[in-house]
């Protein structure tokens, strides 16, 4: 198990985090998707279901509307065979596109639905293992009492149609709608069950290399001056500054670079130029960084400026 | 930490050149960029495996893929104690988690899934489950005689057991022509599908309540049944008070051999949840949960195919075929088939299929 915390996330991200050891004995790192990016997931999956039947519907009645004529008015209150296999293949139909819907997807490659891809969140096992059929199946097979039964209680129990029985119904599956604000992997009964957790899946891509480019090689291109920093000068800034200001490097931002230089020079006690501070920044990032890993190698971390 | 969302159009292979890694400063750079092939080479597999086309994956490829999953592994391992570029640290994390997700991703398909399902897996789990099948079975046949018992004592039971929409003409102390009616059949098949269809909805709903209660322990599930099987045992009274027993037991058999097999299925599955975990043995309790989910999972998609048997019977077969002898076949044929699939049927437990 590694120490290992990247030292720019905030509590909250720290708290989420998970290690899970992979067959080969490896500490993967996830995150736990947060509850609101899930219930955003499922909101925008039934969106999608919903509209794809709507759709469906549309496309039914666009082909078949005199069909469905004859079936709203019909002589003698017979219903037609071909309107009642329409009937069937809407009631089968609804059934299947809630159910097929997340089976089919989770299953898939990505193991998220449309939803989950479009929020960034992945189906995963607890265990580090194969995440298999079986799990999936059990963790969509409970969605319904875990959200469904609730809304029709809620809407039954004030009525007092059910007297007590509706009110011990209600907070009976209310436990159920707030058991993943009761766990620390916010896990809904379903994934208990199933022994899956959801988790962040991350697509980072590879960002250039910023030491190679720039003014971290060398000169400056605008002016041509060598920045070289001394060791007083480089001890003042820890990891955290460290990858701020490659994050400002990377955005690129004018306002944020000119604001990142003045800082850094009053801190260092420079004499703040103007028109070349990409370079001066290239050339303390590429030297700080070049610091501290090599602090690093021999077993001393600073974490920030403070310490 | 994710990427725009226009970069992501880019085909995967359109890459600039990365520097020579001689250029690099930093020895954590040299390091990255003597790598940083294998991770894009990764990558650009990995992108292909997530977009479902497995075709367009090379078997070589397939090949490197555990290898350059390992590479990545052990690069991430090297750059968390000797790189501080955050830039880096983020892509290798996210590229090491996609390829575990790919190596160790569900192997199957809806579709292979399913085939082993059907061959095998479905009635291996029915049998691993018989001790709750049991208890589940004891609990059906415990509702009915009590249904039967609390009418048959008084009547105004009947009304608390059977709502009166539901009941139709078929109230206690009804004549034997109009129950009889009851039992009819249709003269044609009009409408009948549509009734199926609804009927399988329905019963699809209850079969999957009483399995997603079984988190309580499994006593709702019992209840459940035990609730459900009261009302069989309330008409039973009804129809036996007029002399029609034989009557309505092959009108219901019909449909019911495979309807209640599949709700006693159901009850057994969340019976075996709540069992695991009440009992969990040597485990921990979230692993007992986890080991009767599944195998209650494969049960239940066993389940909801039952029930679609059993509401094409309900809606079609019991409507149309009206003699008893002829109700008691079918019935008595697919309570024999589901016996055999179940308890008979046993291939050789090949690896990788349903289970």
């Amino acid at each position: 198990m590694s120490n290992y915390s990247p030292t720019m996330i905030p509590a909250s991200l720290a708290k989420r985090r998970r290690h899970v050891l992979t067959p080969e004995g490896l500490a993967l790192p996830l995150t736990i998707a947060s509850r609101g990016s899930r219930i955003g997931a499922l909101v925008l999956d039934f969106t999608i279901i919903f509209f794809g039947m709507l759709v469906i519907g549309m496309v039914m009645v666009w082909i078949l509307g005199d069909l469905l004529e004859q079936l709203m008015t019909d002589e003698d209150g017979k219903v037609l065979g071909a309107a009642e296999f329409v009937i069937v293949f809407v009631i089968l139909l609804g059934f299947l596109a809630r159910y097929g819907y997340f089976l089919g997807f989770e299953l898939g490659p990505r193991g998220a639905t449309p939803g989950k891809r479009i929020v960034g969140i992945r189906v995963a096992a607890r265990d580090g293992g194969q995440l298999s059929a079986e799990a999936v199946i059990a963790r969509n097979l409970l969605r319904d009492i875990e959200l469904f039964l609730p809304l029709v209680f809620l809407q039954v129990a004030p009525t007092g149609e059910m007297g007590s029985a509706g009110v011990a119904g209600m907070i009976w599956f209310a436990i159920f709608m707030a058991f993943p604000f009761f766990n620390r992997d916010a896990m809904r009964a379903g994934d208990v069950i199933a022994g899956t957790w959801v988790v962040e899946a991350p697509r980072a891509r590879l960002a250039a290399t910023l030491s190679t480019q720039g003014a971290a090689t060398g000169a400056s291109e605008v002016t041509g001056a060598r920045y070289s920093f001394g060791e007083a000068a480089l001890s003042v800034y820890g990891e955290q500054e460290l990858q701020t200001l490659e994050r400002v490097l990377r955005d690129g931002q004018e306002e944020a670079i000119v604001s990142v230089h003045a800082a850094i020079c009053r801190k260092i006690g420079w004499e703040p130029g103007s028109g070349d501070e990409r370079a001066f920044l290239e050339a303390f990032y590429a030297q700080l960084r070049a610091k501290l890993e090599g602090d690093l190698r021999f077993g001393k971390r600073k974490k920030d400026k403070f310490s | 930490m994710k990427a725009p969302l226009l970069a992501r159009w880019r085909r995967p292979g359109e890459i600039e050149a990365p520097p020579d890694a001689a250029s690099a400063v930093l020895r954590s750079d040299r390091f990255r960029l003597e790598r940083e092939g294998e991770w894009r080479r990764l990558e650009a597999i990995l992108a292909r495996m997530e977009g479902g086309s497995m075709r367009r994956v090379s078997d070589e490829d397939l090949l490197a893929l555990p290898a350059l999953y390992r590479t990545a592994a052990s690069s991430l391992a090297v750059a968390r104690e000797t790189s501080l570029d955050a830039a880096t640290l983020a892509y290798l994390e996210s590229l090491v988690q996609r390829a575990w997700f790919q190596v160790y991703g569900p192997q199957t398909g809806l579709w292979g899934w399913l085939r082993g399902f059907l061959l095998g897996g479905w009635s291996r789990a029915v049998r691993e489950i018989w001790l709750d099948l049991c208890i589940a079975l004891a609990a059906m046949v415990a509702g009915t005689v009590v249904g039967w018992l609390l009418v048959a004592r008084d009547k105004e039971w009947f009304w608390s057991l059977v709502s009166p929409e539901m009941a139709g003409p078929r109230v206690p102390g009804a004549d034997r022509e109009q129950l009889l009616e009851t039992l009819g059949t249709e003269a044609n098949a009009d409408g009948l599908s549509m009734f199926a269809a609804y009927l399988f909805s329905n019963n699809a709903g209850v079969a999957i309540l009483a399995f997603a209660l079984g988190f309580a322990f499994g006593i709702p599930s019992l209840m459940l049944l035990v609730h459900n099987m009261a009302l069989l045992g309330a008409m039973l009274f009804v129809f036996s008070g007029a002399g029609l027993t034989l009557e309505f037991s092959a009108w219901l058999s019909v449909h019911g051999t495979t309807e209640l097999f599949a709700i006693l299925l159901a009850g057994a599955a969340g019976l075996h949840i709540g069992r695991s975990m009440a009992f969990p043995g040597e485990r921990s309790i979230m692993a007992a949960a986890q080991q009767g989910g599944r195998r209650a999972a494969v049960v239940m998609s066993g389940v909801v195919l039952m029930l679609l048997v059993a509401a094409f019977l309900e809606g079609f077969t019991r409507q149309l075929v009206g003699s008893t002898s002829d109700r008691l076949l079918i019935g008595g044929t697919m309570l024999a088939l589901w016996l055999a699939y179940f308890f008979a049927y046993r291939p050789r437990n090949r690896s990788g299929d349903g289970t």
